[in-house]
């Protein structure tokens, strides 16, 4: 190694510029945004001084004692971690088939298939929302059919669009992708030799499934159940559209809190409660998903 | 090769169906001769014409088109170099810095910046919105980069070295040639990225700044109309362009191997 010197200076001269960057418009922010949910906030919106007129530092856990004392936020909490975990659990049970058949399917196909699953995802967010405006909307037809059913059976018109059920459906559309993906990587690694073991020695398709193809599978589901979950927690654009009054989420409280109340200490502990719940789940996921199928390698492999 | 149970070939064709029907109404209502997205009436270019005649949706357009633009640029050229760091050097912060904006919820990034543009007095608008987008984009470059270069010969690199090629001029005729097409898709997914995107621009754009996504926002909040049909099918079409682009150019960028 005679060339140290240039060698580290050319470490520098390409990692610097991102680093830097990213340290500015993002580590920096981020750090303001902790030290912000420990101070108080502005009598006009934003903050309070750091240092009152009386030379006292002013930082407390004011925001934080509010947020895990009132009820009514551990509600919205709750049941945000609850529609994550809906929209979850739906989008395996959808993903599921899809990710297994293309994993099946003959090499040439596969590209094809996999592509026709991400070609949706990559058109605009806002715009897949309000497709299902559409579709749930009061005059369209899904909404007159129902209806109609449930007058024959002497039920009253229930409304599709904003409702609960809506920012559903539209959670799972919005992320279906994101479980496809990591689980087809998975399925495809498959060795479809022990299936066949399986059949001869007796095993039917269902259990075929449940014995092999399934438990094999779990790294691939428990990373998709992260990449679905951590975005699904966090959103506020599907219920602010399609929810009503009652399926505020806490991506709309965060959202409330820094556009309309303005009380950017408390809209930060909620941001950090919401990034520090997202990132464990998902931490906890990925453990048990390393655990539950022997070694670390396998799992990073599902993931990629 | 085994066959594949029709249960299975029936669940996987509603699980394209469910992701395919919402994005055909979009399109086919688009062409609607009817206020109401309730029922085809007939054929019309109606509301695309009313589209090009709408000062503010332009605006718009123009606004996102610039800040994709930019925020592509300067985040494929940031983003290129952190895909060759992280894989060339030993480095801790630089791929947690990378990865993070990906990994954490972006409404956190939205806000952490909002706060932060609103302390330094930074006026919140099209720059303050470019380089947020910036900030989000490196990570999804660099692992694109990176990917590529990881499916690369190393020893080419070397060779041009054992040749007396410097450092620079290794990978300025080497390795650079080899991984742009890693660059290219790259460069058009951070474009794809920056135009689509909503909540961070939703953070950072402040009151008076529109981009795209804030007009589409802003419409479907008041209510449904079909010009949001015409304008989100243009913009599929533009996203589906890109796509073919980058498949072009980088067939392995798309592939799942």
């Amino acid at each position: 190694m005679t060339t140290r010197v240039p060698e580290r200076l050319g470490k520098w001269l390409v990692s610097g510029p991102p680093l830097l960057y990213l340290v500015v418009f993002f580590a920096i922010p981020t750090l303001i945004m902790v030290l912000a949910s420990f101070r108080t906030p502005g009598e006009f919106g934003g903050l309070a001084p750091l240092v009152d007129e009386a030379g006292n530092l002013d930082l407390n856990v004011d925001s934080y004692v509010r947020f895990f004392t009132e009820s009514v936020y551990a509600e919205v909490f709750v049941k945000s971690v609850g529609y994550a975990l809906v929209t979850t659990l739906s989008c395996l049970a959808i993903a599921y088939p899809l990710a297994a058949l293309i994993a099946r399917s003959p090499k040439r196909w596969r590209d094809l298939l996999l592509l026709l699953v991400i070609l949706p995802f990559w058109s605009n967010f806002l715009i897949r929302i309000y497709a299902w405006m559409i579709i749930l909307g009061p005059q369209a037809a899904l909404a007159r059919g129902v209806n109609g059913v449930l007058a024959s059976f002497g039920i009253a018109p229930v409304a599709l669009l904003f409702s609960g059920f809506a920012v559903l459906v539209c959670l799972v559309y919005v992320h279906l992708p994101f479980m496809v993906l990591p689980l087809y990587a998975n399925l495809e690694k498959h060795d479809a030799a022990l299936l066949d073991a399986a059949q001869d020695l007796g095993a039917n398709a269902w259990q075929r499934f449940w014995r092999i193809t399934f438990p094999l599978s779990l790294p691939g589901v428990y990373a998709g159940a992260a990449l679905v979950f951590i975005p699904a927690l966090g959103i506020f654009a599907i219920p602010d559209i399609l929810g009503g009054p009652s399926d505020s989420l806490i991506g709309n409280l965060i959202k409330q809190q820094f556009l309309e109340t303005r009380d950017w200490p408390f809209g930060s502990v909620l941001s950090i409660v919401l990034t520090v719940a997202a990132l464990l789940l998902a931490g906890v996921a990925a453990w048990i998903g390393r655990r539950s199928l022997g070694t670390p390698s396998s799992a990073g492999a599902a993931r990629a | 090769m085994r066959r594949q149970p029709l249960a299975l070939w029936a669940a996987a064709a509603a699980g394209y169906a469910f992701l395919y029907i919402p994005l055909v109404i979009v399109v086919v209502y688009s062409f609607n001769d009817s206020r109401l997205n309730a029922e085809w009436v007939g054929f019309t270019f109606g509301w695309y014409d009313k589209l090009f005649h709408n000062e503010e949706m332009l605006t718009a357009a123009g606004n996102s088109l610039l800040i994709a633009l930019v925020a592509s640029l300067v985040s494929t050229l940031l983003g290129t170099m952190a895909g060759v760091a992280m894989y060339r050097y030993k480095t801790r912060i630089l791929p947690v810095l990378v990865l993070a904006p990906i990994a954490i919820p972006e409404i956190l990034m939205g806000v952490s910046l909002l706060i932060f543009f609103v302390l330094l007095n930074f006026t919140l608008g099209l720059v303050s919105v470019a380089l947020a987008h910036i900030a989000f984009c490196i990570g999804f470059v660099a692992i694109v980069v990176r990917a590529r270069l990881a499916g690369m010969d190393e020893s080419l690199t070397e060779a041009a070295r054992d040749c007396g090629a410097n450092p620079w001029q290794a990978f300025r005729h080497v390795t650079l040639p080899l991984i742009m097409p890693g660059v290219v898709a790259g460069a058009l997914m951070a474009f794809t990225l920056s135009i689509d995107d909503f909540v961070i621009t939703f953070f950072t754009a402040g009151a008076g700044t529109v981009t795209l996504p804030l007009q589409i926002y802003s419409m479907i909040k008041i209510a449904v109309t079909p010009e949001v049909n015409a304008v989100s099918t243009l913009l599929m079409l533009l996203t589906l362009i890109l796509i073919i682009i980058a498949s072009k150019v980088s067939p392995s960028a798309l592939r799942s191997d």
